[in-house]
Parts: structure tokens; C-alpha cells; sequence
């Protein structure tokens, strides 16, 4: 955010342009900003320029008490709000040490899961978008939109959930949840396979995707890169199944792995993704009724929340990869220091070793691949 | 062997371990300022410990915490004696504790163990060895750290401000820094 | 002064006509995506919408004309006519039916039969590449040239194979002149086929029509104005009616390729198997030969509509690839065994 960056805008430099790409361009997902040093069509030098949309969040949540803090997670990533609040209340619990019901536990995966495909949807109808593949994205997004109708009723909001309390969840499943569940999951699937034909083995997707922004798992790890861009290098890496949270080690389901980390296999984990978590939602619903209808919901918590002084970091899996709250208490009211670790942060950091030396048109491709969501980059 | 040991066992010998804090399950370990990244290495190359993954990087700013002696006070007339048994403890720790704090979260990807790596940095000597050498991954959370707290790192190949824009003059993380700010505002340049 | 007053009249006529359907395509364009998108599309103004391009047309005209200041002012309005003008005159030497007999007098249904017919198409086409790459210039904005350059370079590259595709309609018809060719397309190809280009040239057709979408820059050829990537491409710094001229112009121009495919390759006015024009008075033959030739027309033009909202986008890279190396051998071994072909028979 520098006010002459370098290289400079409107100067041009030698044999070479400067173009500045955002913060206000079609393909730059709210509020990014890249200044590239391009050569005709091609990368010569990238500039990511990030914090156009930094609120402070860490610094809000000083000043806030444990629970005020819940809304605020809803605005980091926007695209999926459930995993946000989840992972932050399951920071405090820790910190708390603080054992959350079954069943609780339980709602929310099926919550997160939710999320998860909500999540998946909108960054493969955008990759779509951005590659000139407008269709898809419809067929996707009115799917998303049915999940927001679960969301809604469950809690009236559709994008900013505000999902849970810390020590559990403040409300239990609606008696029609199975009924809306059933309906919507035909829907999923098959938007998802009409995804696939229109995309998948579509001569022209298939050049723009494979081979593009290729990336190694050693360089990925090294760049700490997490999720669905660190499983498309060959990682099989999930902390659903590597520490598991929420019973997730009760759920048989698949990671899928890529090989080559370019946006044909992001795009393809992710596809994959989507049906995996249908199956979790499946077998998740399938313990839940199992469990007593008046089982607690919510762990005994203080109504004044306040955890002994330590710090303690947690994650969990986002759709977008590890994304971790660390907590730091001094025994008070508010939070000493809450640190929120975004996964397309690390992520995006690596963008222009990811980029430089492709065309402009696969810097698009591949920051849509990214899911680089601005709210939880800049925070 | 569980991983504190372990850990003793690796840093012991050159007395890098300063303290190791247990806090709900998540070890953290102080080292000195001037052996972080030969720490660091030590823990990636370690073949029983292994933290190849550098989780995340983060600054605290212990102000409120160093000066306890006010507010335990004010809280102890309001009745609230647990406060202040808690915020006592760092003041019988001897001399008031350096102001910052930066915080390695480690990951071993094989074991799936995490590990807090702390340095404590005095307010007079602001400078922490980078460890992008070691992690590319700390490029960016470097910068933010530095951005939000001004702990510089020395090394870094590119220690701008990454949030704030580049002539902000303060570094608003720090706790004496208002929640509202103090009114800074950016102005743009244009060309011509 | 008969003649010079049916020309105009046919002028008018054809002019309005085109015009008229290229504003319904926008329209068709519109609820075309939407029917394919799972969505209404516009359905407010008027029944279907179909007031909707009214509506448009309304705003783009009554919108302040903004020319932004570094732009360099002749450039900047000379582009959007440059770019409509061509646009609205290649229609000239399409024909749109067969001929119609008024007060014993035989008009063709053709604005103008010239003998290089479509050598002019060729040629009126390639001149509406100035007008992108000057509004691209003209406008001082680095994604407007970015955009204008690759239209420059595909419009380049992808005349080759199209010239080259219709050379061996040459071969085939041994004429340039779109009505003679249209007249050789009656009756049927060895006995079974109806006699249409497209049996006689399958492979010419495929580069045509691949060529004809780049020209056309339609997706997924759309990298002059990839909205993604280069924002609006050569277009990003106008507004208002500017603007429109070029939406507007893209969308005469698919009336034009979408004649010029009908009256070459798919028999232009002739019904398969069956001479209407034998069975029918000469007024109604020639209305009921426009209506053919239209509705032909109307399935390329869905056509398009339909590839927009069905493909990706190609790359850069890849779009010069296909061209060069892909579409001009292609093109030139079609050349080859037509040649190959006439040799033997004649």
C-alpha cells in the first residue's frame, strides 16, 4: 500500500509496461491489487498489494468481550462464515478447557459442511467467470443459494451467521431439517455434474487450467500453503482426519489429492470436495438422530466469559485450508491478543511465484483458483 | 518420549530453552532473540521433532500485562480479588518483562505436533533475525508484524508495511494505539 | 430513375432490416442466457421483455458523453464510427432472398450483386479493425490498447484461414459473386444430399465458421474484450452512445457472418429437395425465399448466442496457436484437395 509503488504506475519501464490490476477490476475478488510489470501479455514482475479492505479486525477483538467477538469472525470469510465462528469458539474452548456435547458438536458439522460446499461453489463458479465460462456459475450459485435457505432458517441470517456459542450452539436443528437436506442434496449433485460436463473435459478449460501456476509440494509447504491448494500439489493433508475436531474421526470420507498443484487440479479437489462433504453431512445426520432429543447443547460456560491467562492457538480445516485463531488471555473480560490466521494469506503471499513468467490471463486464472477471499486476507 | 522432552533434549545442550509454558495442551518454548533462526533450524532438521511447517507468525505487545500494579488495584476496590491474583503473577517474576513478544506457531506434518516458538524483544532493541531463510512462508506475516507492531526484521528482503499504507505513521497493534485511531489520513498521489 | 429508386429503397429497407434484427438479437442474446443460465433474463419491459433493447437504446443515447481527459480526442470519437460503419455496409453484397417480380419488373433481393462479392465482405471487414485499435489507442488507458493489440492480431490472424476457406468456395463455384453462388446451391448433390456448400466443403465450413467467430470476436474468441482479465478490453473508457456503436456494430457484424455462412455453405434461399420457387407465384416465391433465408439466418444467429454462454475462454497464446498453426495448414490442404478434386472431375 505504498503511494508510489514500485515499479511505478503511469511511468513505464524501459522495454516494459506496468499494468495495475485492481483494487476496482472485474477479476480481483473485492479489493486486491496487483501491479505488474508485463511484457506484451506476459508476467514479467508481480506486485500483490493487499490491506484494502483491513477493518482491524485483531484489534476489534481486544476491545470486545469473548462473545461480541463471534459476529466479527462472520466477516472474515465472507464466502463461508460457519467454519470462521466455529473455529474461534473452538479457540476459546480450549483455552477454557471447556468439553463441548456431542450433539453440538455434531450440528456443527453439518453446519460447516454446508458451509463448506456453499464455499466451493462460489470459488469454481468464479474460476469459471473468470476463464469466460459464465454458465456454471449460475447452476452453482442457485444451489449456494438453496444452502443459505437452510442457513437462513436455522438462524435467520444467510451470510453472517453468526453461528454457535462458545461452549456449544444456541439452537438445535429444525424438526425439518432431514426433509430439506434430502431435497437439496439431488440439487447439489446435480448442479455439480452439469459443472462437470460443461467444464471438466472441455478441450478449452482443460488448456487454460492444466499445467497453469503448476506448483510444487515442497514450495507449497515451504510457502505454507494449506487446504485444497496444498492437497492439489500431492499433500494429502487435511486436519479433518490428521487432528481431528468435532468427531470427524467418526466419518469415513475421502481427501482427495492432486498431482501437479496447477488450477486443473485445485478446481478438481475441490469438485471432489463437494461430494465428500455431502457424505459427512450424511453420516453427521445419521449419528445426530441417533442422540437423546434432550441432550445439552451448550457445555456449562460462565455468562461473563473469562478464560485463566495462557495463550493457545487452534485450527480447523476451512474451506480454504487451516485457518487458526490464537488466543492469548490475560484473565480479564476481553482478549489480550487475538491472532487470526487466514489460509489464503499464506497462500496469496506465494502468488507471485506462482504467476510470474505466465500471461495475464492465467494471473486471473489462477487468483480465482487461489479462493483468496479480501475479508480474511486483509482482516 | 513426549514432546517436551523432546524438545529439551534438542535445545538443552546450547541453553537455548529461556522457559517452556504448558497451556491447555499447546507447549510453547522461549529462546533468546539472537538464536531464533538457528533454532528454527534445529527444530525443522531435528529428525525426532521435524516442525517442517511454519504455521503462522505473530507479534503480542505485553504493555497492559507489565503494568499491573494500576488496574489490580482499581479492580480489588470493585471486589474482584481472582483479577488480581492473576495479574500479579508476571510482577513477582522479578523485573518487568520485555515489551513484545513474537510468536512462531511450528507444525511437524509427519506427528501432526504444534509448537509456540516465543522471543521476547525489549522495546530498545527492535530488531528479531528474519526467518524467510528458513520459511518463505514468514514473508508476508513478517511484514504484518512489523506493520502492526514496528518490530523490524533483520534480513527481510522486503520489509514494507503490509496492511497500513507506507507512510503511516504509527503502528497500530501496539497497545497505547486508541481503537479509533488518531485520525491518519492517506493521501493519494496522482501523476501530473 | 426507376432503378436508382428501388436501389435506394432496398438500401432502406435493408438497412432498417438489419439494424431491426440486431436489435432484437441483444435482446435474444439476453433471454437466450438467462434460458440456458436457469434465471427469467429481462422480462420487465414490455411482453417478454422484448422492450427491453428500447430501453437500452434510451439510456445509451440520454447518457452524458464523457471523453476522459488524457484521451486523444479524434481518435477517441473516430473509433466507434470506424468500427459501426463497416459493420453496416458489409451487409450490402449479402443477398437476403431470391428475387421478387413487381409491375413486370425483377429486383433481386440483394442491395447490390457485385462480381467480387465477397472480396468487398473481406475487405469492409478487415476495416473495422481500425476502429478498435484506434478507440484502443485513442483512449490513453494501458487495458484499452492491451485490448485493442489483440484484436489487431486475432483479426490478423484469423483472416487468413477465412480467406482461405472462401478461396476454395472459388474453386468450387468458379465465381465471387454471392447470388450466383447462392443459384448453384439448387437441387441435390449425388442424388441424395441437397445440393449446399457444406456438403461440397465440409472442412471449408469448419475453418469458416471457426474463423468467423474470431472475426466476430465472440467467445470464445472474446479476448479483445475479456471482461476478466483486460476489464472492457478497447472499449473500457467509453460510454454512452460511443459505446453502444460498438456494442451495437459486434452485433451487425453476426447478422453479416451469419448471412454470409447461410448464402454459402447452407443453400442460401432453397429448400432441400423441394423447388418452392416453381410452385409459387413470383411475389410469394419471393416473400416465402426471404423467410427461408431468414429463418436460416436465425438458427446461426441462436448459434452464437449459444457457444457464448456454452465455452470457456481461450488463451492469448493459444488463440494465435489455433490460428497459425491449427487453422492456415488446415486451410491450405482444404485447398489442395478441392483443387485436387475439380482437376479430376472437370
Amino acid at each position: 500500500m505504498n503511494q508510489n509503488p514500485t515499479p511505478q504506475t503511469g511511468h513505464d519501464t524501459g522495454d516494459y509496461v506496468t499494468v495495475n490490476i485492481g483494487p476496482s477490476h472485474p477479476a480481483m475478488h473485492g479489493t486486491l491489487r496487483v501491479v505488474a510489470l508485463t511484457d506484451g501479455e506476459s508476467l514479467i514482475k508481480v506486485d500483490p498489494e493487499i490491506g484494502y479492505l483491513h477493518r482491524g479486525v485483531e484489534k476489534l477483538g481486544e476491545n470486545l468481550t469473548y462473545h461480541q467477538f463471534i459476529p466479527i469472525t462472520d466477516r472474515l470469510n465472507y464466502c463461508s462464515a460457519i467454519p470462521n465462528n466455529v473455529s474461534y469458539e473452538m479457540a476459546v474452548e480450549k483455552l477454557m478447557g471447556i468439553e463441548v456435547p456431542e450433539k453440538a458438536q455434531l450440528i456443527r458439522v453439518i453446519m460447516m459442511e454446508l458451509a463448506r460446499i456453499a464455499d466451493h461453489q462460489v470459488c469454481i463458479g468464479i474460476l469459471g467467470v473468470d476463464l469466460g465460462a459464465f454458465t456454471p456459475f449460475f447452476y452453482l450459485i442457485i444451489q449456494r443459494e438453496e444452502i443459505y435457505e437452510i442457513f437462513e432458517w436455522f438462524n435467520g441470517a444467510r451470510l453472517t451467521n453468526t453461528f454457535g456459542r462458545i461452549g456449544g450452539v444456541d439452537a438445535d436443528l429444525p424438526d425439518d431439517f432431514e426433509e430439506r437436506w434430502e431435497e437439496l442434496k439431488p440439487g447439489v449433485r446435480k448442479a455439480n455434474d452439469e459443472t462437470e460436463k460443461l467444464l471438466t473435459h472441455n478441450r478449452i478449460w482443460m488448456d487454460r487450467t492444466i499445467g497453469v501456476s503448476a506448483f510444487s509440494a515442497e514450495d507449497a509447504l515451504n510457502w505454507g500453503f494449506t487446504g485444497p491448494c496444498l492437497r492439489a500439489c500431492g499433500v494429502k493433508r487435511d486436519l479433518r482426519i490428521d487432528e481431528p475436531y468435532c468427531m470427524y474421526d467418526k466419518f469415513k470420507f475421502e481427501v482427495p489429492v492432486g498431482k501437479h498443484g496447477d488450477v486443473f487440479d485445485r478446481y478438481i479437489v475441490r469438485m471432489i470436495e463437494m461430494e465428500e462433504s455431502i457424505k459427512i453431512i450424511d453420516q453427521a445426520y445419521k449419528l445426530y438422530k441417533e442422540m437423546p432429543a434432550d441432550a445439552p447443547l451448550m457445555a456449562r460456560v460462565p455468562k461473563v466469559i473469562k478464560p485463566p491467562a495462557g495463550e493457545v492457538y487452534s485450527a480447523l480445516e476451512s474451506p480454504n485450508g487451516e485457518l487458526g485463531f490464537f488466543v492469548k488471555s490475560d484473565g480479564s473480560a476481553n482478549p489480550y491478543r487475538i491472532r487470526i490466521r487466514p489460509p489464503c494469506y499464506m497462500i496469496y503471499q506465494a502468488f507471485p511465484e506462482l504467476v510470474e513468467g505466465e500471461l495475464i490471463a492465467d494471473l486471473v486464472a489462477c487468483l480465482s483458483s487461489l479462493n483468496v477471499i479480501a475479508g480474511e486476507l486483509d482482516r | 518420549m513426549d514432546l517436551k522432552n523432546r524438545v529439551e533434549q534438542c535445545l538443552g545442550p546450547e541453553n537455548f530453552v529461556v522457559a517452556m509454558i504448558e497451556c491447555q495442551g499447546d507447549l510453547s518454548v522461549e529462546v533468546p532473540k539472537r538464536s531464533v533462526v538457528d533454532v528454527m533450524r534445529l527444530l525443522r532438521d531435528t529428525p525426532d521433532l521435524g516442525f517442517n511447517f511454519l504455521s503462522d507468525l505473530l507479534g503480542v505487545d505485553n504493555l497492559d500485562l507489565n503494568k499491573p500494579k494500576k488496574k489490580p488495584k482499581k479492580k480489588t476496590e470493585e471486589g474482584e480479588g481472582a483479577e488480581a491474583e492473576a495479574e500479579e503473577e508476571p510482577k513477582e517474576k522479578g523485573p518487568l518483562p520485555p515489551r513484545y513478544e513474537v510468536v512462531y506457531l511450528l507444525l511437524c506434518l509427519e506427528r501432526n505436533e504444534r509448537l509456540q516458538v516465543k522471543v521476547r524483544v525489549e522495546e530498545n532493541d527492535m530488531e528479531v533475525d528474519t526467518l524467510t531463510p528458513v520459511w518463505k512462508a514468514a514473508d508476508w506475516p513478517e511484514r504484518e508484524v512489523f506493520d502492526m507492531f514496528g518490530i523490524r526484521f533483520k534480513g527481510h528482503p522486503n520489509l514494507k508495511r503490509l496492511l497500513m499504507w507506507d507512510d503511516f505513521p504509527a503502528h497500530p497493534l501496539r497497545k497505547d494505539y486508541p481503537l479509533e485511531g488518531q485520525g491518519e489520513e492517506r493521501h493519494l498521489i496522482y501523476d501530473d | 430513375m426507376d432503378d436508382w429508386l428501388i436501389a435506394i429503397i432496398k438500401v432502406v429497407c435493408i438497412w432498417v432490416w438489419v439494424l431491426l434484427i440486431a436489435v432484437v438479437m441483444t435482446w435474444v442474446e439476453r433471454r437466450g442466457a438467462a434460458l440456458i443460465q436457469d434465471r427469467p433474463g429481462p422480462n420487465r419491459a414490455g411482453p417478454f421483455g422484448l422492450f427491453q433493447p428500447l430501453a437500452d437504446g434510451i439510456k445509451l443515447f440520454t447518457k452524458e458523453e464523457i471523453i476522459p481527459t488524457k484521451a486523444q480526442k479524434l481518435l477517441y470519437i473516430m473509433g466507434p464510427l470506424l468500427f459501426a460503419l463497416p459493420a453496416f455496409s458489409a451487409y450490402a453484397v449479402v443477398p437476403f432472398g431470391d428475387k421478387i417480380v413487381l409491375g413486370g419488373k425483377e429486383i433481386i433481393l440483394q442491395v447490390s450483386d457485385v462480381n467480387i462479392g465477397f472480396l468487398f465482405i473481406l475487405a469492409i471487414g478487415s476495416m473495422g479493425v481500425y476502429g478498435v485499435i484506434l478507440g484502443g489507442w485513442g483512449s490513453t488507458n494501458k487495458y484499452s490498447i492491451l485490448g485493442g493489440l489483440r484484436c489487431t492480431a486475432q483479426m490478423v490472424s484469423y483472416e487468413v484461414p477465412l480467406g482461405l476457406a472462401l478461396l476454395a468456395i472459388v474453386f468450387v463455384y468458379g465465381t465471387f459473386s454471392l447470388r450466383d453462388i447462392s443459384l448453384a446451391q439448387q437441387g441435390t448433390f449425388l442424388g441424395f444430399l441437397p445440393n449446399w456448400g457444406i456438403f461440397k466443403q465440409p472442412l471449408g465450413f469448419i475453418l469458416f465458421i471457426v474463423a468467423a467467430y474470431a472475426e466476430a470476436s465472440r467467445v470464445p474468441f472474446d479476448l479483445p474484450e475479456a471482461e476478466s482479465e483486460i476489464v472492457s478490453g478497447y472499449h473500457t473508457e467509453y460510454g454512452s452512445m460511443r459505446l453502444g456503436l460498438y456494442l451495437f456494430g459486434e452485433y451487425v457484424n453476426l447478422v453479416t457472418i451469419s448471412g454470409v455462412i447461410v448464402a454459402l455453405y447452407f443453400g442460401s434461399w432453397h429448400m432441400p429437395y423441394i423447388d418452392l420457387g416453381a410452385y409459387l407465384g413470383p411475389i410469394s416465391w419471393g416473400i416465402v425465399s426471404f423467410c427461408i433465408f431468414f429463418l436460416k439466418v436465425s438458427f446461426f444467429l441462436w448459434m452464437f448466442v449459444w457457444v457464448r454462454w456454452t465455452l470457456p475462454r481461450f488463451r492469448y497464446d493459444q488463440i494465435m496457436g489455433l490460428g497459425w498453426r491449427g487453422l492456415i495448414p488446415l486451410a491450405l490442404f482444404n485447398i489442395f484437395i478441392t483443387a485436387l478434386f475439380i482437376q479430376l472431375t472437370v
